[in-house]
């Protein structure tokens, strides 16, 4: 009796599960269509101070759309710890925005899904042309020969910002161009509580960036010509030594740096306790710290001062934020003069300017507000010394498992464990063994 | 199950005055325990009346001054009020209906005889062990379909959490109370079905009110699952339906972490349930020893 | 599992063991015997829809909010449902125990790492459980008299367990920091225990740090459960011991710590469960980076999900964790049943 009331159960159970089952799948494939002319959803990154400071910084900008065109835009501004989730909730159940913020490096690995909208020549022929646009940054936008899955919105690089007081107090004139110069430099500035430079070790997405960077310059590249990781190269692994040695071995790091994944580094360059600090567009930052804009200068990021061979003459990622549209959204055609709203030049001026980024749209650079000393250090370095992270679908997991990596290298060697190359290699393989799909 | 002897009188070990070697370990003991329990506590009240440079730089016990900005800043800061009321509103109605869909249960599980009755509880006491990592996402996806096929939207709004954490609580909620019912003589519902009252008379006027204290702790315990709950609010809600769970984050912006405000806000956002906890536990501790501790 | 009656009230079934001969209902010991006694329950009651429609609300909530998604998930763990599938996951292969091959596979990295994983958060709940059930031991029979500012000092204690966890783990975090944090204010610059501040939220001390706010949080639980079982015990079985001359040590050894024993098999359970599926403190003190030495299972799993995206293996890993913990539940309460009935018998 029992039996087969259990048996009844479950397969009450399994028949409803069955019923979700085939239900989820569905809806989520449809392409997109005007039902809803009137409204647009709109998920923004956050990009300001805080998420308030995002709210009142894109406000006006959506109500001109608004007035413009009558489409009402709900705004939602999403922290970036969710950020990803939500749009994997989206992606899964095709429930969610109709254009959506995405950090450029995640272009492949959406894409890949193929949930966004493509931009193909005629979208972008809809749009204004592709040819309005940053060839560096549009070239973060999705896998080589696709269709780009996204356009850009904001462009950032890296920068080194140095205090011209400590500099001055150390007797160094001019900001280091080279790693060994930062070291040197960095060693005379570190002393009693201050260090020369300050980073954030236990970050997954500013390690990552760094690993690109000396990746680059070390000639690693971290995935072959078809997509697969190629982490734990004898290349890479020197790559990698050479930043986490900032703290290991080159003592121009703090030691609790290594737990710092909340932009305390920000804070501690703000606040005098260290000399340097490579960041991306950190004006408007600094300033909501305290810190006065004649207090510190910005150079471009270093090179090697002997490029090993195969080393590439690069020292930033092309940073920035994407545009994207789902393709399963009811108003394909509010989205498409939304982002043609957004890309265009007066509101690429205001909403660039606001953030401390440099616009993606070239007619938009010439403005006054990207003629300061630290806009003109990201745009030439954004110009000529550039590059995308790797554009390919498992460059996710390149974040991920390498970011990890080196955050438990820079545990490592902040407990005062010897880092060596070895060491490096291993937790570099460790990463590559736990790649997936 | 078990077999302790109902409790005759308050227990106490003895009437005479203890040994000293009793006295020594329980002042030792209890210091000990007192310091690790309060030390967190001590250090977020403390930190919530700090300026922000005090908490940005090194650790001290005492404030270098005392200020109430962080209790006034932490409103403007982030939509806390908002939160706020949304956590009100969640918590609130998920435990409501919580303890009503439990009554209901347990007293059906503690007065009939039916079939699947094993079947029923067994199922919804292992349900406690569900990761709930692992629904997350298909209970996301089903709410998602409920809404694309009804028209009823789960997803994003508050009835989908509220629907979501009461289901949480059920389990230990219905053991708990089938558990009370059972120690409320049967002789009392019965004695109200012959006087005429239908099943649901003598449950509304016999059964619960004779369950007031177990009722109580199932209420706090319901409350307390909703209000802390981070995983599914920080997936399920959007910018209008966000709780505090998830908007305390707000504090840790782009440029810096707002500590002060933050423990500030941390201990505003617990003082409801500690109050509410602490007060009850006295019904809390009733509940446990009638109920589920056997 | 645990809703058998007790006591000197009518066990209202024999455990579910009633009801087996048809659709009557009130065929069981319970309701045989209250017939004796009193006058029946009227026959239509015990028979027919009444229970089930009582049971209707909660029944409906279950299967929609865990028992459905649940079954999702175990479909969706029999397919290969990564990134290139999220978006319509209708279509996703089917790879049948392809993901279960992955993840029990301790010599791959993926299963090696799920192993590590396992470990630790087996170490992690013994240790957590164990502490807890003894802090929560010690205090409640500690606290059992009577005593001057013990009502205020049972406040203080069950805070902690109060607390939402967010705002716990969250002044933890700040506590815990290496450079600003108020333990290493404790441990290094007023104690001077160690030459360096070390660090708790990374390396291998994090593992510690995750026990003590696990403990921090879940004894007060202990306390509570413990602090209610004592109340139970009638005050004459003290008496009579102390008759017989016993001491209150030997009291608490003979009387105190034997009563409670079969709260104990369900206290030590449910923390067990607790702390074994806990996500909330790691995720909210790591985030989404936690160090080797604290790569708790559900963050494991969180992190294959949503980290990579790879549901079908996340989903497949979630099972073998409920599979496991169904495992241990059973063996647990067979082990401690038979060992209680032995012992009563």
């Amino acid at each position: 009796m029992r039996r087969t009331r259990r048996a009844l159960a479950v397969a009450v159970t399994a028949a409803l599960a069955a019923v979700a089952a085939t239900g989820c799948g569905g809806g989520s494939t449809d392409a997109g269509s005007n039902d809803e002319p009137d409204k647009l959803t709109y998920w923004a990154s956050n990009q300001g101070t805080s998420i308030e400071n995002d709210e009142e910084v894109l406000k006006p900008v959506l109500d001109a759309f608004t007035e413009e065109t009558g489409i009402e835009v709900d705004l939602e501004v999403i922290p970036w710890d969710s950020l990803l989730d939500r749009i994997l909730t989206a992606t899964a159940s095709g429930e969610g925005p109709d254009v959506l913020n995405i950090g450029n490096t995640w272009s492949a690995s959406l894409q890949a899904t193929g949930a966004l909208l493509q931009f193909d020549e005629e979208t972008f022929a809809r749009i204004g042309g592709a040819d309005r646009f940053v060839p560096s940054a549009l070239a973060a936008t999705g896998a080589e020969g696709q269709d780009p899955a996204a356009v850009p919105l904001y462009s950032l690089a890296y920068a080194l910002y140095y205090n011209k007081q400590m500099f001055a107090d150390a007797g160094i004139e001019t900001p280091p161009t080279t790693w060994e110069e930062l070291v040197e430099d960095g060693q005379r500035l570190t002393g009693g509580d201050t260090y020369g430079l300050a980073v954030e070790g236990a970050s997954i997405p500013e390690n990552t960036h760094h690993a690109f960077v000396f990746g680059q310059q070390h000639g690693a590249d971290f995935f072959d010509a078809e997509g697969n990781a190629t982490f734990d190269t004898p290349e890479a692994a020197e790559a990698i030594k050479q930043y986490i040695d900032f703290l290991a071995a080159d003592g121009i790091v703090a030691p609790g740096n290594a737990e710092y994944a909340q932009n305390q580094s920000l804070a501690d360059f703000a606040g005098g306790k260290a000399a340097m600090l490579l960041w991306q567009a950190a004006g408007t930052a600094l300033e909501h710290q305290g810190m006065d804009p004649d207090a510190y200068g910005i150079a471009p990021v270093p090179f090697q001062a002997d490029p090993p061979e195969g080393g590439r003459q690069v020292n930033s990622m092309v940073a920035g934020i994407n545009l994207a549209v789902f393709q399963n959204t009811d108003n394909l055609d509010g989205a498409l003069d939304f982002v043609t709203y957004l890309t265009s030049d007066e509101v690429q001026v205001e909403l660039n300017g606001a953030y401390g980024s440099i616009p993606p749209v070239l007619a938009a650079q010439d403005a006054p507000e990207f003629a300061t000393e630290e806009r003109a250090v990201l745009r030439q370095t954004l110009a000529d010394s550039a590059a995308p992270l790797p554009q390919v679908p498992a460059e996710d997991q390149f974040e991920t498992l390498v970011g990890t990596a080196m955050a438990d290298l820079f545990a490592d060697a902040a407990s005062g464990n010897e880092v060596t190359l070895d060491s490096v290699r291993q937790r570099l393989h460790e990463a590559q063994q736990q790649v997936t799909g | 199950m078990a077999d302790t002897a109902r409790a005759t009188g308050r227990a106490r070990r003895s009437p005479t005055a203890p040994p000293p070697s009793f006295v020594w370990t329980r002042r030792v003991v209890l210091t000990l325990l007192s310091l690790f329990a309060a030390a967190p506590i001590y250090v977020m009240l403390s930190s919530s009346l700090k300026p922000l440079r005090d908490v940005t730089g090194e650790f001290h016990w005492l404030p270098s001054g005392l200020t109430i900005r962080p209790y006034i800043d932490i409103w403007h800061t982030i939509p806390l009020a908002h939160y706020f009321v949304n956590s009100l509103i969640v918590a609130g109605c998920a435990t409501l209906l919580s303890v009503a869909v439990a009554i209901f249960a347990a007293y059906a599980v503690s007065r009939y005889r039916f079939r699947g009755r094993r079947v029923f509880t067994v199922t919804v006491l292992s349900t406690q062990m569900f990761p709930g990592i692992l629904f997350l996402l298909p209970l996301f996806l089903l709410f998602v379909n409920i809404g694309n096929t009804t028209g009823v939207a789960l997803y994003g709004s508050r009835g989908g959490l509220i629907l979501t954490y009461l289901t949480f609580s059920l389990p230990f909620s219905i053991w708990m109370l089938v558990g009370y019912f059972d120690s409320i003589p049967r002789g009392l519902d019965e004695a109200a079905l012959i006087d005429g009252c239908g099943p649901a008379g003598a449950l509304f006027r016999v059964v619960v009110p004779a369950a007031v204290p177990g009722i109580v702790a199932v209420a706090v315990y319901a409350f307390m699952t909703a209000w802390g709950e981070v995983l599914f609010a920080s997936v399920m809600t959007n910018k209008t339906t966000r709780t505090l769970a998830v908007g305390l984050q707000g504090y840790a912006t782009q440029t810096e972490v707002y500590w002060n405000q933050l423990m500030a806000a941390s201990l505003v956002v617990s003082v409801p349930v500690v109050a509410g906890f602490l007060l009850l536990q006295r019904f809390l501790v009733a509940g446990l020893t009638a109920g589920s501790v056997k | 599992m645990t809703t058998t009656a007790t006591g000197n009230v009518p066990p209202p079934a024999g455990a579910g063991e009633a009801g087996g001969t048809g659709g009557t209902g009130k065929s069981g010991p319970g309701a045989r015997r209250s017939a004796r006694r009193r006058p029946r329950l009227p026959g239509r009651l015990g028979r027919g829809a009444l229970p089930y429609l009582f049971l209707l609300p909660a029944l409906v909530l279950e299967l929609l909010i865990h028992l459905t998604p649940m079954v999702v998930g175990v479909v969706m763990s029999f397919r290969e449902l990564t990134r290139l599938y999220i978006h319509n996951w209708g279509e996703a292969p089917w790879s049948g125990l392809d993901n279960y091959r992955v993840a029990v596979d301790f010599d791959g990295p993926l299963g090696e790492s799920l192993l590590h994983s396992f470990l630790v958060t087996c170490l992690f709940t013994v240790v957590s459980v164990g502490l807890s059930w003894l802090l929560g031991t010690a205090a409640a029979v500690l606290m059992q008299d009577r005593f001057r500012g013990r009502g205020l000092l049972r406040a203080l204690f069950l805070t902690p367990y109060a607390l939402p966890v967010y705002a716990a783990v969250i002044t933890w975090a700040f506590v815990l920091q290496r450079d600003n944090g108020m333990l290493n204010h404790i441990v290094h610059d007023q104690l001077g225990l160690t030459d360096q501040p070390p660090f708790w939220l990374i390396g291998d001390n994090a593992f510690f740090s995750l026990v003590v706010i696990s403990v921090w949080r879940n004894w007060p639980f202990a306390f509570l459960i413990l602090t209610a079982a004592l109340q139970n015990i009638p005050r004459e079985v003290y008496e009579a011991a102390q008759i017989d001359g016993a001491g209150v040590w030997q009291q608490i050894r003979r009387i105190t710590l034997p009563s409670v024993r079969p709260v104990n098999q369900v206290l030590v359970l449910v923390l067990f469960l607790w702390t074994f599926n806990d996500f909330n403190v790691p995720y909210l003190l790591f985030g989404k980076a936690a160090p080797d030495s604290a790569d708790l299972i559900s963050v494991h799993i969180y992190d294959s999900s949503f980290g990579t995206w790879n549901f079908g293996y996340g989903s497949a890993m979630s099972v073998l964790l409920l599979l496991f913990l169904l495992l241990v539940t059973a063996v647990y309460l067979v082990f401690t049943s038979r060992g209680r009935r032995a012992e009563d018998g």
